[in-house]
Parts: C-alpha cells; structure tokens; sequence
C-alpha cells in the first residue's frame, strides 16, 4: 500500500504539528453498557486527544460465583454450570471440567466417546471462530453482513448440537468417563454434510474478508505483542500463537485422542490484530480436516465407562490440575478433592480473563478506535472472564 | 350517537368496512405505530444476549415485528431486554440505564437469571431478580430461552401496548405510565460494604409471603 | 525435572506429595527466579494462579491411658502456581506459597517474575484476602471496591437476601428459616 504524504507547509498555511497542540486529557470510562465491549466489560481509559495513554481493564459485572456454588453441589451439580461459563463453546468447557475429574480419578473413557467428543469440540472451534471473525469486522464498522453471514452458519452447527444434546447452547453433554447419549440415528450423516459444505461458506468469508482494504488497514500493525511477553502473560490459545509461539494444547498434551489425528498449527508472525484474526480463518479449515478424519473413523461401541457411578460420585482424595485448549485458548479446572461428595476447591482458568492481562500493553500509544479492535481481536466472553 | 358498548362498535366498524369506509380511532393507530416500531436497547448481559444476537440474526429475524434496531443509546431505546444475569455490581447501572430511556418505556426479562437469579441464585454477588428494582412487563422463562420465545415475549408486548389508552376517557382511566404519571425514576442501589443497599426497593418488588403448612 | 536438585540447592523447600513444592515465604521469589532461568526448568509459562483456603481446625487424639486431648491446629491460605515450560515442553509443577495463619495473611507476590500472575493474584487478594506484597496493583477486581468481605473462605457469611422458594429444602430450607424467622 502505497503511503501517503505527510502534509506539507508548502501550500501557504503552517500546520501545527501534534506537539504544538496542547490536547487535553481526558478520562473515558467505556463500558460495562457500551456496544463494542462484547457484554459487561469496562475499560477505564485515559486519552491525550485520540491516543491511549492509559487503560485500566475493570472486572466483575458479570461474577456469578461460579467457583462458590460449585463448591457447595455435587461434583457432576457443576456440569451444567461449565456449560454458561463460555457461552459460545458450551461443550469445550463440558470436556475440560469432565477431563480433569477423569483425570483425578483415573476413568477410561470409550473409544467412540472420544471421537464425539473430538467432533463436537471441533464444531464448537468452527462455530467460534466464524462468529469471532464477525463480530470482529462489526466492531470495525462493517454491521452486519459478515456477523449475519457467520450466524447463518452457526445456526446450522447448533441444529446439530440440538439434535444431539437437546438444546441449543447450553448443552450439558459430557460426562465422566464418557457422553451423555450416542449420536442419534443420522446424526453422523448430517454432520459429514456440514463438513463438506463448510469450506465453500469459508471460501465465501474469506473473499468478503481477507483482501478487504478497510479491514487491512484497520488490523495489520495494530495491537503488536511480542512472543516474549506473550508467553510471560501466559496467552493462549489464537492469540499466543499469532505472535509466533507454537504452542498448542492439542499437540503438546495430546488430551483425548488428538493424536491420531493429522493437522497443522497456523502460527502468525507478527501478533498484530490481522494474524490474530486470520489465524482463527486458517484454524476452521484444521478443524474440518480433524473432523473429517474423525468421522471417517469413528467406531461403533459405547458412549459411557459404565464403571463410573453417577449418583454419590466421590473421587479419592488428591488434586489434579488439567486443561484443554478450546477456541478461546487453555481453559484449566484445578480441583482439590477431600474424598467427599462435593469439591474442597474448584478453580477454573479462564483463557479470556488471562489474556487480558497485558490489554493495556497492547493499547498503549494506539488510538481510541484501535482499542475496541485490539479487544475484539483477543476474543473474550464476560461468562468466562468473571465467572 | 354514542356507542359504548365494543362488541356494537366492532359491528358497526365491519359493517362501514363492507361499504368501503374505514373507520378507526386516533388512538389504534398511535398504538399500533408504537408496538410495531420497538426499539430495544443494545444491552447484553450474558449467555441470553447471545440468543438475542441469533433473533436478530437471518433465521428468526426480529425485524418482522418490527424491532430489530438496537440502539446503543437508552435515549433512543422504548424496550430493555434484560438479557442475563445481573449481577449486584451490576444492578445499579441497570436501574440507571432504565431511568435514562424516555417513557413510555418497558422491559422484558430474559432468562432464568433475570427473573429470579435462575441458576446462580445461590451466588453471594448475584441479584436475585431484577424486578427488585425496576417494573418488569413480560418475563420469558428458559436457560436461555429460545428465539422464539423472546419474539414469543415481544409479540405479547405489543399486545400489551395495544391495549394501552393514551387519552383518558374517564378521570382517572388512564393506563399508560407515561400521560399518567410522567418521567419515572426509581433509586439507584448503592454498592455496600456486605451488599447493595438497599437489597430491594419497596415501591416496586413486594416479597411473597412464605406459605408453608407445618 | 529434576525436583531433587532443587529440594538439595534450596533446604526451606519441601515437597509434601512428590508433585508439588511448598516455598517458605521469605525463599519463594529466589526459588521462582530459579525455576523460570535455570536451563533445567524453563517454567516460563505460568498458567494457572490461584488461592486455597484451609481454616482452622481441631484434631482430637486419645492418649495411652485413655485421655482425650483436643489441639488446635491453626489454618492458613494457599497461593498455587501452576508452571509449564514451553520451551522443555514440560509440566505442570505446581509450586505453593502458604501464609502464616488466616489473620497474618502477607505473602511476597510473584508478579515480577511471571506477569501472568498479576490479574489471578488480583482475584486471589479480592476472593481470599491474600495480600500480595510488591504486587503492582493490588486492587480488589471482581468484587466492588468498598467490599469488606472475602467471600470464597469457608467461612464466608452471605448477606441475608433469601428470595421466596416454593418448595425450599435442605439448606435453603434453613436460610428461609433465617430469613422468615423461625415460622
């Protein structure tokens, strides 16, 4: 792109240049009701004419004491609860909770549970992502179309959440040492359609997206963070792998069954706002070749260790820390058990909440405008952030 | 003449319409201007924002009821969606973006959450529905509820609005907030060293008595 | 990871489980410099930060000769930090940080080693009333500032706001009770 001129005195009148202005700073508390903060976030921030000089992340309006009333109900009571904590990728928050209490207990989970689980989270990971890209551009001023685009899709993944689960977001679906329920009769089919269909509607948001001038020259540059000070903050997820670590739960723990599956991680090389948000385009086309495999593979059997009991669960006494990487980035469920009933600690780590750690890194020396897309482009959920 | 009674009033209407008059009143076309044309404020709060995101969305499209433009600004906005939990730190703002819409104005709870807590309400920060601070006109149960309640809700308001009167026709026979009464503002709840004070306001949200037999 | 050479290089430092390291308060940011420089180690990646609560207790053992005698072992609060290396690729090691008792609750904050730490150690001050000291920011965040309690310790009191239940058991049942007066 080809840059323009810095204006000249030539033409008969002097410009002032920015120094010469005294601008006047000014206090700007934007949120927790304010349409590009993605729900109840507050940023207080402070401007010297349209530049950030200060940002001051505020938290806890939407603190719904997740982690308390878990402590106080049955160690499957928390399910449900795991579902509202990222309300875009209920079942990724199911599989975290349900992996680390099969962790703590040692459950095995049967072979055809593992790859429904591997398909729903990879739908979840598609479902999220197009809906990030979109909400994204609509933060930069595109309303609507690209959003309404990447709803229509997501729409069609829900149909088959429903199908399975019962319900559209919240859906409650895992369980330890297994799922609730097998797939439905046509279920595997309809989900093959999808996948197959999916890369045209990509190839689609890719030609509205990608190239488009207004989004190039809104993102790239913008809202730079080194792999140093990525890895510091502990980033995960697209963001810490758009400023170049390769680092990716998926491969480095291999939870599940994800390895026997063939796929790339996309890393970005300059952790700008543009490789955060292309990172998530190319991740969708991983996420439907791991979903084509798995469906091509998925065997027949049972969905659920039918050694695991249901009503008194106690797991022994000890603690385990796990986590999986869901589209936001590593979600963790730290708990101390005490051989009861209920949970001694519950402790989630909310990959959004971590990664807003350095927001204010990022927005230093950028203008106002450039802080809702710096926002936009880490990818947060406020039922995450404040639990 | 006079006619007081409605049923001889709707005769009379669909009688005049046969001979091709149409005849109807000020206030049916003041109302059905109003219900037809909601704004609602922009105003997510949690999991049932996104709902509302997907009403709006191309597959149930609000916009056929006439309510699809969110407005960011309560100054603009007639209808609050209450869309998820509020929490105690949030409940002030909540009661002052209600006073900042101009009347007439309503407000829809949407969810568990918003009606009484749902399933957080053993939460030490989570209000235990927002009808302990502001009137509430139609509530939607669910967790989330489905699009389809929420247009569910929304056509239910408007039925609600169209049976408003605007212009008293006795004294005293008015049912509309707004020619009634005027701007209302209802305290704002002040954040506490335990709770919010006060935990609920008097005026608008009465406790149900307990009932229990033994 | 080799936890031995540690145990041996730094003597206040125990292991109580094999897993994880328990650092006395006044050892805890060498031993954290320590496990995010040394080549061994490389835990740069702090990834899950938070607090535990163990209250006081009473533990009551029978002498020989048939005696009860009761003891009171005082409680504490617990920083976890949970490291990864991305480099090694190894982890987690989960290091704790106890404090004193549950009155005396200063510990120094590991914020300057791992900047990850400084939202959770936040949340830590807010929701256990741990205090952090050489924290940058020590600030309560998802409660409002003039909050006075620390509500996820055990013994928390919430406020008295019980709303009407149609068919209330077990523990709400107590709280209507409360609530209503003994009816």
């Amino acid at each position: 792109m080809a840059q323009l001129e810095p204006p000249t005195a030539q033409r008969g009148y002097q410009i002032l240049s920015s120094r010469d202005l005294d601008a006047q700073t000014l206090e700007v508390a934007m949120g927790p009701h304010h349409p590009s903060t993605h729900g109840v976030f507050r940023m207080d921030v402070v401007l010297d004419g349209e530049t950030v000089t200060k940002l001051k992340p505020v938290f806890g309006y939407l603190h719904r004491n997740h982690e308390k009333i878990a402590e106080n109900t049955s160690w499957i009571g928390s399910m449900p609860y795991t579902d509202r904590l990222d309300y875009f990728c209920s079942l990724t928050s199911n599989w975290a909770y349900a992996l680390s209490v099969e962790k703590l207990c040692g459950i095995t989970v049967p072979e055809r549970a593992e790859y429904l689980r591997v398909i729903l989270a990879e739908l979840t990971r598609l479902a999220n992502h197009a809906c990030l890209a979109g909400f994204f551009v609509n933060d930069l001023g595109a309303m609507g179309t690209p959003l309404l685009y990447a709803l229509r899709e997501r729409e069609k993944i829900l149909d088959l959440f429903e199908w399975i689960s019962g319900a559209r977001m919240m859906c409650n679906f895992m369980r330890f040492g297994g799922c609730r329920n097998d797939a439905p009769e046509g279920w595997l089919a309809a989900t093959r359609k999808l996948v197959a269909h999916f890369p045209s509607f990509l190839d689609e948001y890719d030609r509205l997206l990608t190239g488009n001038e207004i989004i190039l020259a809104r993102t790239q540059g913008i809202g730079i963070l080194s792999s140093a000070l990525a890895i510091d903050s502990a980033m995960s997820g697209p963001c810490l792998r758009a400023s170049g670590v390769n680092y990716d739960i998926r491969k480095v723990d291999a939870y599940g069954i994800y390895n026997r599956f063939n796929f790339r991680v996309p890393l970005g090389d300059h952790g700008d706002c543009y490789d955060r948000m292309m990172l998530r385009l190319l991740e969708m086309r991983e996420s439907l070749s791991i979903l084509e495999q798995a469906l091509k593979e998925i065997p027949e059997g049972s969905v659920q260790n039918s050694a695991v009991k249901i009503r008194n669960f106690k797991p022994p006494k000890g603690e385990c820390y796990g986590r999986i990487e869901t589209p936001k980035g590593e979600l963790g469920f730290f708990l101390i058990s005490d051989g009861g009933t209920s949970p001694y600690r519950y402790r989630i780590r909310p990959p959004s909440f971590i990664n807003l750690t350095v927001l204010e890194d990022m927005c230093l020396g950028q203008k106002l405008a450039d802080a809702v897309t710096i926002l936009g482009s880490i990818d947060i959920v406020l039922g995450e952030v404040d639990r | 003449m006079e006619i007081s009674d409605p049923q001889e009033m709707e005769g009379l209407r669909s009688e005049l319409q046969k001979a091709g008059v149409f005849v109807t009143t000020m206030e049916f076309i003041y109302n059905w201007g109003r219900s037809s044309s909601i704004w609602p404020l922009q105003f997510g709060l949690a999991c049932c924002a996104i709902e509302m995101i997907c009403t709006a969305g191309a597959r149930f499209d609000l916009a056929r009821f006439g309510a699809e433009v969110f407005r960011p600004s309560p100054r603009q906005a007639d209808l609050m969606i209450v869309s998820g939990t509020v929490t105690k730190k949030m409940a002030p703002q909540v009661v002052r973006l209600y006073n900042q819409m101009p009347e007439p104005k309503y407000v829809i709870t949407m969810g568990a959450c918003a009606i009484s807590g749902g399933p957080f309400k053993q939460g030490y920060n989570v209000l235990k529905g927002v009808d302990r601070f502001i009137p509430v006109d139609v509530h939607i149960p669910g967790c989330p509820p489905r699009p389809e309640a929420l247009i569910h809700a929304l056509v239910t308001l408007q039925k609600k609005i169209s049976a408003q009167t605007t212009l008293p026709r006795e004294q005293g026979d008015v049912s509309n907030r707004a020619y009634d009464k005027g701007d209302q503002h209802y305290p704002v709840p002040q954040l506490g060293a335990h709770d919010i004070v006060p935990p609920f306001n008097p005026e608008v949200w009465h406790p149900e008595p307990v009932r229990r037999d033994s | 990871m080799n936890i031995a050479r540690l145990l041996k290089q730094f003597p206040g430092v125990r292991s109580e489980d094999g897993a994880s390291l328990v650092l006395p308060r006044e050892l805890a940011l060498q031993v954290a410099e320590c496990l995010k420089n040394d080549p061994e180690f490389k835990l740069d990646y702090c990834s899950n930060v938070t607090g535990v609560d163990y209250p006081d207790r009473i533990e009551k053992s029978k002498a020989a000769d048939g005696s009860e005698t009761s003891k009171k072992i005082p409680g504490f609060l617990e920083t976890v930090y949970h490291l990864y290396s991305i480099e090694n690729k190894q982890g987690p090691l989960a290091i704790r940080v106890r404090t004193a008792d549950r009155t005396n609750t200063r510990v120094p904050s590991l914020t300057p080693i791992w900047r990850a730490a400084e939202l959770q150690e936040r949340e830590a001050y807010d929701l256990f009333g741990i205090h952090y000291i050489g924290h940058p920011d020590l600030r309560r965040i998802l409660m409002w500032d003039d909050f006075e309690d620390h509500p996820m310790r055990k013994d928390y009191q919430e406020p008295d706001d019980y709303h009407y239940e149609p068919t209330p058991h077990d523990e709400v049942l107590e709280k209507a009770r409360k609530h209503y007066g003994a009816a």
